[in-house]
């Protein structure tokens, strides 16, 4: 008993630890959106008084409104384009037979490793000649290609799975091909799709080398890149608390995001196995 | 890594030549079912090779001219000379050295930590989902957001509470030393969640009887852990490393915030490449050291699968 008490301690602590480790800095940051310009510089964790002033500031700030606008579309549009594409390549190569095919996974290993820094000039080059530079399709194609691995990796390990009998016995019992695809493999998929929608928006919402190279402007620019332009609540402010807020509202859809589905974020983490 | 493309596609008709046999015909199902297969491939591939491929064949042409944006009509044809030029300067040296020491260090300590984390993960007696949800915050929080946490923490100049705390004179931010330390934090404690998540999904295939069989003839835990946990995670451990020395050497993000402002105390390769092509617009210049990272990576993977073992076929969901 005492021993058992012992471990129920131990782990406790250890999981003390690992919680208050990876939520530190967030908690830091919401300390600093809450503060005040004139407490802000304090080095207190616990601010002394509250505001949300700073909240409001960039709420009011054009540069974040729009940015956060085009960070949600950019990211969306990705995410529904990249998952499209990705399903039907995995479709087809967790059910069909064609030569190529572990060329196709290869090649997607290949690309998932490469790295990004490595095609912004000639992507910055190519995109001002066909007018792509600071628009929404200049960030979406960057990012659909870059998660395409990924989700052709999760989608196969996921459509593997499925009990495909299942379409064929149904037709059997009389549903057409397009009822069978809708009401039994539909349902079957989608916990698969849906964790690959989720990892490819975390990536597209996540980027920074590819926004902060191919806009410039309100019209196509990310929140990551425009975090750094902020002002403070006043022009003569320093902007730490503007910035402390900005990234406390681009981490929650996150945090929500992560709450809700953690198991499916580690289960298409770990079939995937390509960072996203 | 486009190089396998041709050598795989040409092994497989080489096989089908050696063996000799009569070409089976092909059935008109057969048929049907690979042009399926291509054509339901066709876009995510074309997609694929056009935005990478492509522009990796043309930065290699650019890194092979004179291409400097601010004099477009100087553009000629120069050789090697911009591989010269970077190869010869003090700064790609300094900066792959940087770019070296935060990869080597943030690597292994997130080995460690990883490793730590996911037999927590593994072994918790409860609490389970809490440590999952914690630990997958700083895996989704967006890098830049992360690294301006830590830069407002140690910054002086952002007034942060750490020069206050340990009573620093100087800001930590300036000195390089210092900063290789906050960057490496501000990296380990972003992906040491998607190390152990890998490196957890290696640990469940460690069978329990093993242990249990290995505790009756009186192993201690450390014995198990080094004689049959590691022997047996060693594909998962070897994969982890390889996606997470990749990424770390691409490192960009993090390093531009905590370098923001004039005093840059470290750069990465990826920096002197974003910097050389979009800040001061030579095309050229900036593509050579595009291609040099590129190949440094190639090397990387190369020396991975080749001399450690990695067998990446185990990842794609072929188990």
């Amino acid at each position: 008993m005492a021993v058992d008490r012992k471990r129920w301690f131990g782990w406790a602590g250890a999981e003390l630890i690992i919680v208050v480790a990876a939520l530190f800095p967030v908690l830091w940051l919401l300390s600093l959106s809450l503060k005040t310009p004139a407490t802000v510089n304090d080095g207190r964790l616990i601010p002394k008084t509250f505001s949300f002033d700073n909240y409001s500031s960039i709420f009011h700030q054009d540069i974040f409104t729009k940015a956060l606008r085009n960070s949600i579309g950019i990211a969306a549009i990705s995410t529904v384009i990249a998952v499209v594409l990705a399903s039907m390549a995995a479709y087809a190569i967790a059910r069909l037979e064609f030569p190529g095919k572990r060329l196709i996974l290869s090649a997607s290993l290949a690309i998932a490793m490469f790295p990004p820094v490595s095609i912004v000039g000639p992507l910055y080059d190519m995109w001002r000649t066909l007018g792509l530079y600071d628009t929404w399709p200049g960030l979406i194609i960057p990012y659909m290609t870059f998660t395409l691995p990924l989700a052709i990796f999760t989608l196969s390990a996921f459509f593997r799975e499925i009990p495909w009998e299942l379409e064929q016995a149904a037709q059997m019992d009389g549903a057409t091909p397009a009822q069978a695809f809708r009401k039994v493999i539909l349902p079957l998929a989608a916990p698969g799709v849906f964790t690959t929608a989720i990892l490819v928006f975390i990536y597209a919402w996540n980027d920074f080398i590819f926004a902060l190279s191919l806009t410039s402007t309100t019209r196509a620019q990310t929140v990551p890149p425009a975090i750094q332009s902020f002002t403070g609540v006043s022009q003569f402010t320093a902007p730490t608390g503007a910035i402390a807020a900005a990234a406390i509202i681009v981490t929650i859809p996150i945090v929500v995001m992560v709450l809700f589905f953690q198991r499916r974020i580690v289960a298409g983490l770990t079939a995937g196995a390509v960072k996203g | 890594m486009s190089t396998s493309a041709p050598t795989a596609a040409g092994a497989q008709v080489e096989r089908g030549e050696l063996e000799g046999r009569p070409k089976p015909r092909v059935s008109e199902r057969t048929r049907a079912e690979r042009k399926l297969g291509w054509m339901l491939c066709a876009p995510a591939v074309i997609v694929m090779l056009a935005v990478t491929a492509y522009p990796i064949l043309y930065a290699i042409w650019l890194s092979l001219h004179r291409s400097d944006l601010r004099f477009p009509d100087r553009t000629a044809w120069i050789g090697l000379d911009n591989y010269i030029t970077v190869l010869t300067s003090n700064l790609w040296w300094k900066d792959l050295f940087h770019t070296m020491v935060l990869t080597v260090f943030s690597v292994s300590i997130e080995l460690v930590l990883g490793m730590l984390l996911a037999l927590a993960m593994h072994r918790a007696i409860m609490g389970r989902g809490l440590i999952r949800t914690s630990a997958l915050v700083p895996y989704g929080i967006v890098t830049v957001v992360a690294a301006f946490a830590w830069r407002l923490a140690f910054s002086k100049a952002d007034g942060g509470f750490v020069p206050v705390v340990l009573n620093l004179q100087q800001d930590p931010l300036i000195v390089t030393w210092s900063t290789y330390l906050v960057a490496i934090l501000a990296e380990v404690w972003k992906t040491t969640p998607f190390m152990a998540l890998l490196l957890l999904s290696g640990l469940a295939l460690v069978p329990d009887d093993l242990h249990e069989a290995a505790k009756v003839d009186g192993a201690t835990t450390w014995q198990r852990f080094w004689k049959i946990t590691v022997p047996l995670m060693k594909p998962a451990i070897l994969v982890a490393l390889l996606f997470r020395t990749l990424d770390a050497f691409r490192i960009f993000d993090t390093v531009q915030v905590l370098s923001n402002g004039s005093n840059r105390a470290i750069e990465s390769v990826s920096q002197l490449s974003y910097n050389t092509l979009l800040v001061r617009l030579n095309l050229g210049l900036g593509s050579a050291v595009s291609v040099l990272t590129f190949l440094c990576v190639l090397i990387i993977a190369f020396v991975y699968v080749k001399f450690l073992g990695a067998n990446l076929a185990q990842q794609r969901g072929e188990r």
